[in-house]
């Protein structure tokens, strides 16, 4: 009997200590990289959908239990999930994630926001007070955001740290190099018009020198207008802007009504992994699919 | 000190001779002087204190965690672009702030073909007459109050339908924010767990008016008092909540319970069976079976990837003030389920479809009570006559069953907007009372009207010009067993101001 119980928390030590990090992350971008750092020393739960729109997400009961058993949950921050995240906090019962626990990490810090408006006015549209929130598709951003995550893991599972930190770093110099490909790959297309749905590719256009300053929606959250569609479509023509680009979750008709018009053509984008087919494989094979299918449409 | 003296000397010597007028000029230049010295202090004051801030600034910046190396790639700087850090003080909506504040304005215009507004409309903010009612503008208060509680308010001003402006404190509770052992604990005055419609505020409801059977069997106003609730997350696979909640069971957002008011017939109030109460039953709380108890379990599954099953069983137990030994109770049970679907890659919420459906059953204990209240022997004005003694009637205690549903479908068919349709019922046996043919002043009183037969259904559609304003077109088609159909037509509109707090699956 003793011998039983003996062995019995001989397991149970041997499996605490085998015990990986329970990771939640919002979206499945943050998960890509949360993969990429935490290895095999991390279980990873992701909430939202890579087709889904993230500001708008269902606070479904069952993100609460994932949240209550989570050692870390991973977050854009920046306002992005500001419409669900913080109910199911409030219900998750879990004292390691709260806003002010080391368990609760918002990636957005340390990251150099764009579009942050010096005044708060919604007849503006839906503006993101801490700035445009979408800013995962600057790779650069991507290595922020692993240094974050490399620290986070460290300060739940300190035995792994030093794991963390090489898996960081050999990402970010995974990174690095694609980096230098990628903005060769962009060097052709400088100051490349390209139009958007919505205005969630800013950090994108930054980093590869691409400009996209038209947008098929007229303010951000606000359906395209007949009028709105109307004057793209003109300033399309006049500056001879040949890609749309189309989230899965936008409305890909309206592009194609424009495309028509103007002879553009539709590109289907997206800013998670497995959003758009062939970029399952995690944050690097998005973007080279990104870069791939833009510069082809690019070159046409 | 010679000098001193030398110098008051000459000073005093100098003003002798100055005119009164002279005076004057002299002592405003003084105070001219004063004031000029005492702005000089002020400067340096508010110079000092702003470099006082820049310097917590700077420490703060210093302890915030170092950003990454990106030596290679630095982050092209744009026009508007700012450092994101915790320290900064960036936001005023949300986070940032100690508190989230936001306004809801929700307006109604419209009429009806019935003329008894009162009970045609049973919610506390209904619109409830021809033309425009003002239903309500709701201030939500919330934030983080320490590293242990979180809390949260909801002050609710309005206009009735006589012009009179009015306050309701509908919530203001403090909640903790990691108790051990997966329980919060939450106490003040708060909306009971029971069922959905009742925790959720107007704003978020599908319909301009509230439910027929929450209104009659809930109260007007729902079911809210003073309290405190614990609520267990149970460790199982899927979604399951427990919670317990203790009230008090006086007043009148506790309709069922030990509501005030010494109504009688035809003062009886919609949504309070047919009152027999004596006024000594309008007290406080005597002991541990005058509050109000309501246990609630709620458990949830994801059908699929797109589509959620939220499923919930509820009751409500407590004395009432009926009879004049205050000693009878009040038991309401309800079931409520709630799915919804939406696809992989929907818009800003939408396309969507989700289908609520509450049932509830109250049980309400009619204590024994003597319409010869004065004990004169006589039926005097005001006294229910029993036809069969001709003197004022004594009823037995008796329990009345009173139960009712609703089921409301919304379809959001694209972008910002809804249509909904909405099926209520309610009913309830025939009570011994309503048996015996009592008659008030002269007139018969037949079936109560608070717990007759009735089925009301409401098509609308909604249109959401963004997430912070509305506008909803509303068709009531109402059968009332006893007086007969009635067609009410309302439009909505509703406007939010400032933080939009994230809403409840």
């Amino acid at each position: 009997m003793r011998t039983l119980l003996l062995g019995f928390a001989g397991i149970l030590l041997a499996f605490s200590a085998q015990a990986k990090l329970n990771v939640v992350c919002t979206t499945p971008d943050l998960a890509a990289i949360a993969r990429e750092v935490g290895g095999d020393r991390v279980d990873i739960t992701t909430l939202t959908r890579p087709t889904e729109d993230p500001h708008f997400v269902d606070a479904k009961p069952s993100f609460i239990v994932k949240l209550n058993r989570a050692d870390v949950l991973i977050h854009g921050g920046a306002d992005l999930e500001v419409g669900w995240l913080p109910k199911l906090v409030e219900q998750a019962r879990n004292a390691k994630i709260v806003s002010a626990a080391k368990g609760n990490v918002r990636c957005c810090e340390g990251v150099q926001m764009l579009e942050v408006p010096t005044t708060l006015d919604r007849s503006e549209g839906d503006i993101h007070a801490a700035g445009n929130p979408h800013y995962l598709v600057d790779p650069a951003n991507a290595k922020i955001v692993a240094h974050h995550l490399a620290a986070a893991f460290a300060a739940s599972d300190a035995a792994a740290g030093e794991t963390f930190q090489a898996n960081a770093a050999k990402f970010s110099a995974q990174l690095d190099a694609k980096l230098t490909e990628w903005t060769a790959q962009f060097a052709p297309f400088k100051g490349a018009k390209i139009v958007s749905y919505h205005k969630s590719w800013s950090y994108f256009a930054q980093r590869f020198g691409l400009e996209m300053n038209l947008f098929l929606e007229p303010k951000p959250g606000s359906p395209p207008s007949a009028a709105h569609l109307a004057g793209v479509i003109a300033k399309m023509k006049e500056q001879g802007v040949r890609v749309i680009i189309v989230d899965p979750y936008l409305d890909r008709k309206t592009a194609e009504t424009v495309a028509r018009a103007t002879g553009a053509a539709v590109v289907d984008v997206a800013q998670f992994p497995g959003g758009v087919k062939g970029t399952e494989g995690g944050y690097i094979a998005l973007m080279d699919h990104l870069v791939n299918s833009l510069t082809k449409a690019l070159t046409k | 000190m010679k000098m001193k003296t030398l110098s008051v000397l000459f000073a005093g010597f100098c003003a002798l001779p100055l005119s009164a007028q002279e005076t004057n000029s002299l002592a405003q230049f003084q105070q001219r002087l004063d004031a000029m010295q005492a702005n000089f202090e002020r400067t340096l004051a508010a110079q000092r204190a702003e470099i006082d801030a820049l310097k917590q600034e700077l420490a703060a910046q210093r302890a915030a965690p170092p950003r990454p190396l990106l030596a290679e790639t630095p982050p092209v700087a744009s026009g508007a672009s700012v450092l994101s850090a915790p320290a900064a003080p960036l936001r005023i909506g949300k986070g940032a702030s100690y508190m989230d504040i936001g306004l809801v304005g929700t307006f109604a215009a419209g009429g009806s073909t019935a003329n008894d507004f009162e009970s045609l409309q049973l919610g506390g903010h209904d619109p409830n007459q021809r033309g425009f009612t003002m239903q309500g503008v709701e201030l939500n208060l919330q934030g983080a109050v320490d590293s242990y509680f979180r809390g949260n308010a909801n002050i609710l001003f309005s206009v009735d339908g006589g012009g009179e402006s009015f306050m309701e404190l509908e919530e203001a509770w403090l909640e903790t924010v990691t108790l051990p052992g997966n329980f919060t604990l939450r106490a003040g005055q708060f909306l009971s767990d029971f069922g959905r419609i009742n925790t959720q505020h107007p704003h978020s409801w599908g319909f301009v008016d509230a439910p027929l059977v929450s209104a009659r069997l809930l109260g007007p106003d729902g079911l809210r008092n003073p309290g405190a609730r614990l609520a267990w997350l149970a460790p199982t696979p899927f979604f399951t909540e427990l919670s317990f909640g203790i009230q008090n069971s006086h007043g009148e957002t506790a309709a069922s319970f030990r509501s005030e008011g010494h109504s009688h017939g035809g003062g009886a109030k919609e949504g309070v069976p047919f009152g027999f109460r004596h006024p000594d039953n309008d007290r406080g709380v005597r002991g541990f079976g005058d509050l109000l108890f309501t246990p609630r379990l709620a458990t949830s599954f994801d059908l699929t990837d797109t589509q959620t099953l939220l499923l919930g069983v509820s009751a409500a137990f407590g004395p009432n003030s009926s009879g004049g030994s205050g000693d009878n109770r009040t038991q309401i049970y309800g079931v409520d389920a709630y799915w919804k679907w939406k696809p992989a890659n929907a818009h800003g919420g939408f396309p969507f479809v989700s289908l609520q459906t509450e049932a509830m059953l109250r049980r309400y204990q009619l204590g024994a009570f003597d319409w010869d209240e004065n004990a004169d022997g006589r039926v005097d004005a005001g006294e229910v006559v029993d036809p069969g003694t001709g003197l004022p009637a004594v009823l037995a205690r008796e329990t009345v069953t009173d139960y009712g549903f609703y089921s409301q479908l919304l379809y959001g068919f694209r972008k910002d907007w809804v249509a909904g349709l909405r099926f209520d019922y309610v009913g309830g046996n025939t009570a011994d009372y309503e048996r015996l043919g009592l008659t008030l002043d002269g007139a018969a009183l037949g079936r109560d009207p608070v717990r007759d037969e009735r089925w009301r259904i409401s098509p609308n559609l909604t249109w959401y010009p963004s997430e912070f304003s509305k506008v909803r077109l509303q068709y009531n088609h109402d059968d009332r067993a006893r007086i007969g159909r009635d067609h009410s037509v309302w439009l909505q509109f509703e406007f939010l101001l400032g933080a939009h707090a994230a809403h409840k699956f």
